[in-house]
């Protein structure tokens, strides 16, 4: 312990934070790299990035992207609604029930997705009229299950079982003093799930759904086996026609990028949302920005 | 557990034709026990307790752990169903409807509705971390009465202030201290205004300092007249503000009586030695 001016009086010190010089020096190494490889990146012109310029705002490139943007939202939705519901089953008292969602769960996480996709698109060969065992029932099975629909089915019932389990491992991780005391209350076990459980098990279910939706943008490109012009294939079929194949890779690559970084902005304020009542809220870019600067700010003497 | 024999046989559910208490009236008291018996797969936890609190009557229950003290607690609002016997409360079988000589249990709905005439106060407080202090209070009021807002709103006002929390209305339960948190259920519990109260070791999961402060919110309540039966090892809350103080061992009623004499001059070797021990 060095020694204390003893005789300076309390209120008259000021509070040096510590410097962090090794903090600068490696932001400043990475910079560089990341400099020389952009560098070399857009100097390549085997990367074809007029052609990337031209394509990126192409019309077909944008139906395809819309079209991909609307197989996430369809799949999701039925994935975490269904998951919901799942989740709900298995908690269930009745061992039927119960056990009749595990077996779902079993089957689709059991499987490949794209054998599943594939599955339903062939539907038609195993059911050619749906009657869904009712009378007078009688549905076309190739006009009904259309590549689209049978990619919404396809990736929506798969992602269901993955839903399932998140949103089981939320309602489970609320403390069950929560629901004695909802029960103790007067409230019912649907208001106490709804306005008490699910709201607390949130917090839980909203980050894996987060990455749960990003995966499903992605995995949507597996509907190009079936000819959906989702944004990989319209790629694909501008290239067989040009044979730019790299280039228009990056497009639909540049499209994809830009899709989950607006995801995960929307995730982090919806993470935000979730965490009222805790002790610290996440910060915000640029609460972090403003600390950071406050911080690693060249020494601004304090007020005295 | 080993079953300690009691001098009680183990009793048949209890005769739905046996003579009715009069029920619902002001004299008419607010908690009958009649021989409840509970078991949790093959342990016996209630061997028949009886027990009666009249309206205005605060009653201590002590004794071991494992005892079976917050097992009867929660078969009083019905968060245990009972393997046998009865309790009524404020004139009402708990979790039943008796026509004729059955016993009908009651919809899910019909209990929950029962169930907020009962507030109950937790060892780990249990309050709504999502919520606000305002919203935890009044959120079942709402739901379970479709009450108007802004009028359980003032009622909450009123509340908090009593326990001493008016100015914290808009913090979030995480913010406040154990003690304060533990004020807020019992505002919370009040907030429907029930006609019964249950504690179950309300100042246990507490620092010593802060005690002091729900025991006073307590015993301001026994004084304006509210029924309260109260699980605590608080020996000095005990002989201020009970009228009676039981003894549960091994899943009855040992001994019961006004808390000087069952505290200072206890009649059965086994609230003896428990009473040594807690001292
Ligand atoms: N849900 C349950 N399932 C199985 N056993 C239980 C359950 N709840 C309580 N028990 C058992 O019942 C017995 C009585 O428990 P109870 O909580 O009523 O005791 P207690 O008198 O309140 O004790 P303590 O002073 O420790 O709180 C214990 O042996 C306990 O293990
Ligand atoms: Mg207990």
């Amino acid at each position: 312990m060095s020694a204390v001016p003893v005789l300076t009086p309390a209120e008259e010190l000021t509070v040096v934070p510590k410097r962090h010089p090794g903090r600068w020096l490696a932001a400043a190494v990475i910079l560089i790299i990341v400099v020389r490889m952009a560098i070399s990146v857009l100097g390549n012109e085997r990367f074809g990035w007029d052609t990337v310029n031209t394509y990126l705002r192409d019309v077909s490139i944008g139906s395809g992207l819309m079209m991909t943007l609307g197989l996430t939202v369809a799949c999701m939705v039925v994935g975490v609604v269904l998951g919901a519901l799942l989740a709900v089953m298995r908690l269930s008292a009745n061992p039927v029930v119960s056990g009749a969602a595990w077996a779902y769960v079993a089957a689709f996480r059991g499987t490949p997705v794209l054998v599943q996709l594939l599955f339903w698109y062939n539907l038609a060969a195993l059911y050619p009229v749906i009657t869904l065992g009712l009378p007078g029932v009688a549905l076309d099975a190739n006009q009904l299950i259309s590549p689209t629909v049978a990619a919404i089915l396809g990736l929506g019932l798969n992602e269901a079982a993955y839903m399932s389990e998140i949103v089981r491992a939320g309602i489970l991780s609320v403390d069950h003093g929560q629901q004695e005391a909802a029960s103790a209350l007067g409230l019912t076990r649907m208001e106490t799930m709804r306005r008490i459980i699910l709201p607390q098990a949130m917090r839980v279910i909203v980050p894996p759904t987060g990455n749960e939706t990003i995966g499903m943008l992605k995995t949507t490109s597996l509907v190009s086996v079936m000819a959906v012009h989702d944004l990989l294939y319209s790629a694909q079929i501008i290239s067989a026609r040009n044979y730019q194949i790299i280039p228009m890779l990056i497009v639909a690559s540049i499209w994809y990028l830009v899709v989950t970084t607006i995801l995960t902005i929307g995730q982090f304020y919806l993470e935000r949302r979730f965490a009222r009542g805790e002790r610290t809220l996440p910060e915000t870019p640029i609460q972090r920005l403003r600390r950071l600067l406050r911080t690693h700010a060249p020494s601004v003497r304090g007020t005295s | 557990m080993t079953a300690v024999p009691t001098d009680r046989p183990a009793d048949r559910p209890a005769d739905p034709t046996a003579a009715q208490p009069t029920v619902g009236s002001a004299k008419s008291p607010m908690v009958i026990a009649e021989r409840v018996h509970k078991k949790f797969g093959l342990n016996e936890v209630l061997k028949g307790v009886d027990l009666t609190i009249d309206r205005g009557e605060v009653v201590v229950m002590i004794g071991p752990s494992g005892s079976g003290k917050s097992t009867f607690l929660r078969c009083i609002n019905h968060l245990e169903r009972v393997d046998a016997g009865r309790i009524w409360v404020d004139g009402q079988v708990v979790g039943y409807e008796q026509r004729g000589h059955h016993l009908h249990e009651l919809s899910e709905r019909a209990i929950a509705r029962q169930r907020a005439h009962i507030g109950m106060v937790f060892q780990h407080f249990n309050l709504f971390p999502h919520m606000t202090v305002l919203d935890n209070l009044i959120e079942a009021p709402r739901r379970v009465f479709g009450a108007d807002r802004e009028e359980v709103t003032a009622r909450a006002e009123v509340l908090l202030g009593k326990v001493g929390l008016r100015d914290k209305i808009k913090a979030y339960p995480r913010h406040l201290s154990g003690g304060q948190q533990q004020r807020v259920a019992i505002a919370r519990a009040l907030c429907l205004q029930p006609s019964l109260m249950l504690f179950d070791e309300p100042t246990s999961a507490l620092d010593p300092e802060l005690v002091g402060d729900v025991l006073a919110v307590m015993k301001d309540l026994a004084a304006s007249g509210m029924t309260m039966a109260v699980v605590t090892h608080e020996m000095g809350f005990a002989r201020d503000v009970a009228d009676r103080v039981v003894f549960f061992d091994s899943g009855v009623i040992v001994e019961s009586g006004p808390p000087d004499q069952v505290i200072l001059d206890p009649q059965h070797e086994r609230t003896r030695v428990f009473l040594r021990a807690v001292r």
